[in-house]
This record gives structure tokens, sequence and C-alpha cells, in this order.
């Protein structure tokens, strides 16, 4: 069956001294502002299925003269083929089975210029079991043109179409009235269809730049006047009147810092923040504070692979990859702003949803909310009422669902705080994608949001009860989103173990993780009230501490427990009997040189054991063993309290977190919540 | 308001927002991804990605490449390859599918479509089956072709490597499909929004290397490089890149004309992508 092709000559081999790569000379060079090129204007094109939107494309592209060679007469012999005049549809709809059923299956994006502008249109489909689609393509506009038929009137879509356009933030719309033709061109009807439609958009708060009567299938009004047909008509034609306003897209609004942070890398030697700017601007010096750990540094330098010179400053919208003079803690998911003018932070979140999926979501349902580089489960627990794309009313029954392509103002409440703002103060921050398995199903934007109060403390595991009965570490596991663990401080008095411990626990505590410090002084006072300092009594008192941190751990608790624990035998006897009850152990060892420690002397005991007040003061007249394999030593003499607190953390998490394969099995306990 | 205390409201160029756009689909990638691959076919979009890579990873491709060698590289291009491989520190995989020729495929004997496949598409599939990657970052274009202007930024394939484009997730807002089942990997496409134009603008604006055989030897240049038998160059005396974009400007002939596969049969080049082709 198969024939080869007519072969040219074979290529000769390259001489040795042959250099293979063209260099070209720099031009203006990266970041530079302006530029050669023109701006372009993405417009989606939406309406009722068979409005003709594939025509109205399809005469845009041949009248500007943007169509390759030999598209219009692929177009032209397709539609021989078919036994159609030529169908303008045809030179978008370039996959078989569309030109069968005469419908636009997917988004399609190409480009056309007129009058040195630069456009790209996202051909959004009109057949209703494909409006995922419609949604993608509008999400990525800077305006709209919403297609009627004029025989038709206002339909079902129309009036959908409309509402998402308003709910994806794309408040550009021009209305095209099409099909003139087919009610012969008559402006009374036109007027009716006017007024029809800039009353439902109004409703919508969409004001449309303009109404404009054309017929994309004659090619009147679209480019070219009709001023036979159409002399009634004093306005703009289509393409003018995206002219007139192209380009005007590319001013950036500038608002407070927001820089979602993708990952951190550490190739080399450097820590390498990366990131994309949502809103504001980055200078090197500036202050940043990391939400929602709060822990704030200054922007060290711009990451400049490929400059020239080294960036100083970066502005909205940008992709932008920083180091921090201090090494704080920073990870994906964090955002990065400026002390004032902070997100809100909290667990619950008010917002306009819309649904895609053939499956409804349903009330107290877990489903991921993807908001920037943030991802964590929610669930909706209050349907307040769901919008008739339609109507434009309020359904009357209360509702215990939504469903697909449904539009609903609900609250949904997180398993971790979410950063966040309210749409109209920072779009890129007020709106999120909802993913339930591995697909996402919805969307939608916040529509309040209370600045600047946190309820992270507030509501953090206010509707978590026990579960009793035989629960599998497992099940406990992936009720709680983290396993258990105890992490063990030991280190001198005055080496820091507190401080460290109280930072942990909070930081923990804000990322939604169970945890507790187990503090050997407050032990004193209760469970071991009746032992002294002898070193039998002192070795009591850490048996006694390691048990209750086990029960503790074994609870689903992180663990922090805070103590001399002077002894290698003892700790290793809580690690051994951790490590056999199927436990996270982790030794960490808080390492201060006692001169240091005995010259911060927070409670002035060092002064007192010197005295001779104390007796048996470990490091004085009291031996400490430093741990021989300390799973993480943190040098709180010489690091900064923010650097020690960061590494645990970061050690901490690697401990605790739930790995993919764990996270996909954990759907089901949760949803008993 | 807030918004107007600021003063420096520039007009941000278009080229930029693309690579800042590209950027961050790497960076997504990266994150989302266990173990991502970049096929390299050493053209100026091929280029253009190791630049943006670079850019996106602070200096240093953290994930290999790959180069699918048909075995009918024009030798300049295998000097580039070379050449690249050293000054960009690449961690560069070559994979020819030896299967496959042993059979004796090739295009003296067969036709461009069933060459492609086996010599292209094939191979992929056999790198894929050899390293396990669960995302392959590409350099296609919306403006490449028409069945191209459908794609997704994130894309996911099926296990057979199918692209199932009539049921394909929605993509708004930079959130992007990145959950895979064993087997299944997701074509993550960082250029899909650039043109043909916007290749060369940026290759112009960063001087990014490329290959000299996009510029005219002896009266005659290339637009597109694939394998030596069915890539033909067109005329032109064009030999600096400000030529080049002003040759495209006033061009009308689609860019893929000198590629042969692509014009074998209506609706060629649909099939080949069904079946897992870039």
């Amino acid at each position: 069956m198969s024939k080869g092709v007519v072969m040219p000559p074979a290529p000769k081999p390259v001489p040795a001294d042959y250099v293979p790569v063209f260099f070209p000379k720099r031009q203006g060079g990266a970041r530079a502002a302006g530029g050669p090129e023109e701006p372009r204007t993405s417009i989606v094109v939406v309406g009722h299925v068979d409005h003709g939107k594939s025509t109205l494309i399809g005469r845009l592209l041949a009248d500007t003269g943007s169509l390759p060679e030999g598209k219009l007469e692929a177009a032209e012999k397709a539609s021989r083929e078919e036994g159609m005049p030529l169908e303008y549809a045809f030179l978008l709809d370039a996959l078989l089975e569309e030109q069968a059923q005469n419908i636009t299956i997917d988004t399609t994006r190409i480009g056309f210029r007129h009058n040195g502008r630069s456009f790209e249109i996202i051909d959004a489909p009109g057949h209703r079991e494909f409006i995922k689609n419609m949604v993608t393509g509008a999400a990525a506009a800077e305006e709209a043109i919403l297609l009627i038929d004029a025989k038709e009137g206002l339909k079902e879509q129309t009036r959908r179409h409309g509402l998402l356009l308003s709910l994806l933030g794309v408040s550009r719309v021009i209305v095209a009235v099409n099909k003139m033709d087919l009610v012969d061109w008559k402006e009374d009807r036109f007027r009716t269809l006017e007024r029809e439609i800039r009353e439902y958009l109004g409703g919508l708060a969409i004001s449309p730049r303009e109404v404009i009567p054309i017929s994309a299938r004659e090619g009147a009004n679209v480019m070219r006047r009709d001023s036979k047909n159409l002399s009634w008509w004093k306005g703009p034609t289509l393409l003018d009147a995206l002219v007139a306003v192209a380009g005007q897209q590319g001013i950036q609004t500038e608002g407070p810092l927001r820089f979602s942070v993708q990952d951190v890398y550490r190739f080399d030697e450097r820590r390498v923040v990366a990131g994309k700017l949502e809103s504001g601007r980055i200078k090197v010096g500036d202050p940043i504070v990391f939400f929602p750990d709060r822990k704030s540094s200054r922007i060290k330098t711009i990451e400049s692979w490929g400059e020239e010179k080294p960036l100083t400053e970066v502005g909205s919208g940008q992709s932008v990859a920083v180091t921090l003079e201090e090494q704080i803690f920073v990870e994906r998911g964090h955002v990065g702003s400026l002390p004032d003018h902070s997100p809100v932070e909290s667990r619950e979140v008010r917002a306009r949803i819309f649904w895609l999926d053939p499956e409804p979501l349903r009330l107290q349902a877990p489903v991921q909310l993807r908001l920037g580089t943030q991802s964590v489960e929610a669930r909706i627990v209050a349907i307040d009422r769901v919008v008739d794309a339609e109507k434009l009313e309020a359904a009357n029954e209360a509702r215990e669902e939504v469903g697909r392509f449904e539009v609903a103002e609900v609250r949904l409440r997180c398993r971790r705080p979410l950063v966040y703002d309210s749409h109209e103060k920072v779009a890129a921050t007020g709106r999120f994608a909802l993913q339930r398995g591995p697909r996402i199903g919805g969307g939608g934007i916040i529509t309040e949001a209370d600045y600047p109060i946190s309820l992270a403390k507030a509501v953090t595991g206010e509707h978590l009860t026990w579960t009793e009965g035989r629960v599998s570490p497992e099940s406990r596991a992936s009720h709680f989103g983290h396993e258990g663990a105890v992490i063990w401080l030991t280190g001198l008095s005055g080496s820091g173990k507190s401080t460290i411990a109280v930072a942990l626990e909070s930081l923990l505590f804000r990322r939604g993780i169970g945890s507790m410090i187990l503090d050997g002084d407050n032990l004193r006072h209760g469970l071991c009230a009746d032992l002294g300092f002898s070193l039998e009594d002192r070795a009591e008192n850490i048996r006694r501490a390691g048990e209750v941190a086990k029960l503790m751990a074994e609870s689903g608790l992180v663990v922090i427990s805070s103590l001399i624990s002077p002894l290698c035998k003892e700790r290793d006897a809580v690690r051994s009997s951790c490590h056999a009850s199927g436990l996270n152990f982790s030794e960490v060892y808080i390492d201060a040189p006692i001169a240091a420690c005995e010259k911060r002397d927070p409670r002035g005991l060092y002064q007192k054991a010197r005295k001779g007040e104390i007796k048996g003061f470990t490091g004085i007249d009291s031996p400490y063993e430093p741990p021989q394999k300390a799973d993480l030593v943190l040098h709180t003499a010489t690091e900064k309290v923010e650097e020690s607190v960061g590494r645990l953390l970061e050690h901490v998490l690697g401990l605790v977190q739930l790995k993919e394969v764990d996270r996909t099995s954990a759907g089901g306990p949760g949803g008993q919540i | 308001m807030y918004a107007k205390t600021i003063q420096s409201l520039s007009l941000m160029s278009y080229l930029q927002h693309l690579e800042d756009q590209s950027i961050y689909i790497f960076r997504e990638a990266f994150a989302n991804f266990k173990n991502m691959a970049m096929p390299w076919s050493m053209g100026k979009d091929s280029n253009t990605l190791i630049w943006l890579a670079k850019k996106a990873f602070a200096g240093k491709i953290p994930f290999p490449l790959l180069h699918i060698d048909t075995t009918y590289e024009f030798p300049e291009m295998l000097a580039f390859r070379e050449w690249a491989r050293k000054h960009y520190e690449i961690d560069l995989i070559v994979m020819v599918n030896d299967e496959a020729r042993k059979r004796g495929i090739g295009y003296e004997t067969h036709d461009p479509v069933t060459v492609t496949h086996e010599l292209k598409s094939a191979a992929l599939q056999q790198a894929l089956a050899k390293y396990k990657w669960d995302a392959l970052v590409t350099g296609i274009r919306r403006d490449e072709d028409s069945t191209r202007a459908k794609e997704r930024y994130f894309s996911p394939r099926t296990a057979d490597n199918e692209w199932e484009y009539r049921d394909q997730p929605p993509e708004f807002w930079g959130q992007f499909t990145t959950a895979v089942k064993p087997g299944e990997h997701v074509r993550v496409q960082p250029l899909l929004d650039w043109t043909e134009l916007d290749i060369w603008e940026y290759v112009r604006r960063e001087g990014i290397p490329i290959p000299k055989m996009y510029f005219a030897q002896n009266g005659r240049r290339y637009r597109s490089l694939g394998c030596w038998p069915i890539t033909k160059s067109i005329e032109s005396s064009v030999d600096t890149l400000e030529g080049i974009v002003e040759e495209l400007k006033t061009t009308k002939t689609s860019e893929r004309a000198g590629r042969a596969q692509d014009h074998h049969e209506r609706n060629a080049m649909q099939k080949l992508r069904a079946k897992g082709f870039m």
C-alpha cells in the first residue's frame, strides 16, 4: 500500500569547523516596556447554538484577508463535497465530525489583523453540552461578542452566556444582532431586540459597548457597511467597534501586592522563591509578608537569568523569582503581601459559583478549592440561593445541591485557612476553580471578604469530633489530613526549646494540623508533681512525658515535647517506644553553647545554680549528653529564630503530611465529617 | 483607592505577557508532576522553550530533554544538538526507533505519514514506556494548524497516547488539569498562545541562538525544519532575523507548507495528532 517519496540527494556531512548556530543580536532585551510588537485583544464569541458564531468568525477572517493561502479554497472544496454553498463556518470547523454535525465542538483560537490592530478570536461553542469550553474561552477573553439571531431573538443560551460573562468578569461586551437579512433588514425588529438585550444585561451589571445589526453570511456591517440594506444604521461596523478600544487592556491596573508562590527552588546554594505577581509590584529591598504563616522578610534579589542587567523591579501580571534576606520557610500556596493591605485569611468563603459537571455538587460533599497556587479541601455548608440563568431569579425551594450549569450563592468551609481577596478588590485572588476527583468541575468568584479579621483561630476544629471505636491510624490520618508525630526537642535550659515549640505549634495550627506542646515544667505541676530532681526521678519524669506524648500522637496530634531530657539512654527509650507503636518520632537537638544559654538565662536559673541554690542543674553540676543521631539540629545561638523554626517546620511537614496516594484515598472517611 | 496611589501605569508588551504566561505554565507543571520531560526538536520553537525554561527555573532546567532522532536528521542539526547540549547544560536523551528501522521503514519505501508515525510517534511511545514520564512539555502553537487551535495548556493523553479532543476538561484562571492515572500523561504546552511571528520577535528581543539553517544559503532557506527527505527549503535571500520577520508579515503561505506529511491526504494532520503526534 505504501510508497516512498522521491528522494532528494542526501545532505552532505558538515565540516568539522562548521558553526551550526546563529546568534541574533539582542534587541531591547527582556522586560522592556512597550516593545515593537502590537498589543493584542482577545475576543470571545458567544451566543445560542446556530446563531451564527462560526460564520461570523469565518467572515471576519476572510474580509480582513487574514486567512493563510489555501484555507478559503479548502473551505470551498469542503462545502462542495457536502453539497452546500460556501460555508464560512467550515473555515474553523476543521475537524471532520464537526463538519458532519455543523456545530463547533471546542474552543478554537485564531488571529486576525485589521487597521494595525491584532485580535485573537476565541470561538466558544453554542451547543448546551459544551458550555465548559465556553467558560474556558470566555475566562481568557478581554472582550466578548454576544450574537443574537435577529429572527429567533434571545434564547436560553443567550441569557446563560450573558450570565457567565458577568460571572467570569468579562465586562466589555458588544452585542451583534445577526442574520438581519432574514428579517428583511428591518430597523424596528433590531430596536426591539436591542431593548430586550440591554435590559437583560443591565440586570447583570453589564452595559454593552455597542449593539450592532449585521449579517455575517452576507458580509453586511462586519467590515463593510451595507448602504443598501442597512442605510438606517448610523453606528459603527463591528470591526470599527472592535478597533476603537483595541489594545487598551494592556494597561495594568495596580493593586495591593499579591505574590502567589508556585515553588521554591534549591538547585544551587540559593533558595529561589518563584511565583506570579497577581497584583502589585516587587522591588529589591521591599518588605514582604507571606500568608498564612505571616513570616516576614525583604526582597534580596530578583532572578534575572538571560538579562543584561539584574532586575530591580517587576510589576503586576508577571512571573517572578526572588531570593529573600532571611531564610524563612516559604512554600507553594503561600501568598506574599505588604505588611499593610493584607489579604483575608479565613476558613470561610462566601462566593458565587458555577457548576459544569454532570454530577451535581452537593451540600457537605468534599471538593478541592483551587485559588492561585493554593489547593484546599472545602465543602459547601450553605446554599443561599440558586440563580436561574433563564429568568435571573432565585429558585424558591431550599436546595441541597448545585446542578450542572447552575449558578449559586454559597458559603464554603475549608479544611485549612485560605488566603484570598474579594473579587472586586483583587480579581486574581478573588476567584477559584472547584475540582472533584481529577477534573475541574466549576469555579466561582468571592463576593464578600472580611478584611482584616482572621477566623483561623476562632473556627479551627469546631466541627471535628472524635471518632469512637476501632479506627485505624490510616483512617485517622486521612480524617485529619495529616499523621500524628512526636517531635522531641532536647537541649540545655535556655537553649530556646520553648520559644521554638510555641512558634512551631502556631504554624502547624494555622495549616490545620492539630498540634500540642508538652512542656517539661508544666508536667511537673500535675502528672509529675510527685517527682524531684534526682537522676532516678528525672528519668521517670521523661518516661511519663514520653508515654503521654505517645498517647497524644496516637490520637492524631503532632506533639511537640519541650524537655531538657539530658541523657541519650532515656531519649532513645522514648524513640523506640514510639517506633514500636508505629508512630513518627523525631529527635531535634536545640544546640546552643552553655555560655550562650547562661548569658540568656531567661528565668535566672543559671545564676541560682552557680550560687548553689539549685542542685543537680544540667550543664552546671549534672551532665547533658548531646544526641549522637539527632534527626535535626537547630543552632539557636547562630541562626535567627525564624530560620530555626522554618527548618523545623519543613522537617515536620515532611514527616506528617500525607503523600499523594494517601490523599486520593482520603476522600471516603473525610466525607463523614 | 489604593489602586490610584501607584502612578506607574505602563503598557506591558504582548511578548512580555506571553513570556510570563509560559514561565507560569512551566512552573505549574514542575510543581505538579513528579517525572516530566521535554521533547526537543531543535527548531526555533524548541529553542524558545529552552530559553523560557532557563528563565523559569533560574538558569537550571530540572528535567531531561528528549530528542527523537529519525535517522533522517540534517547533519547541520546534529551539530547544533551537540552545541546546545553543552551550552545549556542539558540532560539530553536521544531516542531512535531502531526496531522500525530494522523492519525497513523509511522514506525510500514508505509514505511520509507511515514514516512519521513510526519514527516519531512510535519512538515517543517507546520513550514514554521506558521512562514513564507523567508530563511532556511540547512546543506546539495554536496557529500552526487548525486542529491545534483546539488544544489546552495542559492536555491529558490516554495510556495509548491518544488525545480525546471531544471531551477536554475546562481550563480557566490559571488552573490546569494536573491529575493523571497510571500510564497516562499530560502534554504541557507553554507556547500555545504564541504565533510564528511572536516566536521570531521573541528570538530577536532576547537574542536566542537558533540553527543557521533558517537563514539563506545560495538563495534558499528553511522556514520549518524536519526530516531531510521531506523538508523543502524556500526561495529566499533572507539572512537576518529582521528579514525573516518582514518576510512573515507579508506571506500567506502556511508555515508547515514545506512539510510533505501534512498534505498527503485530507485531515492527515488530525489523524497523526490523534495518534500522538505533536
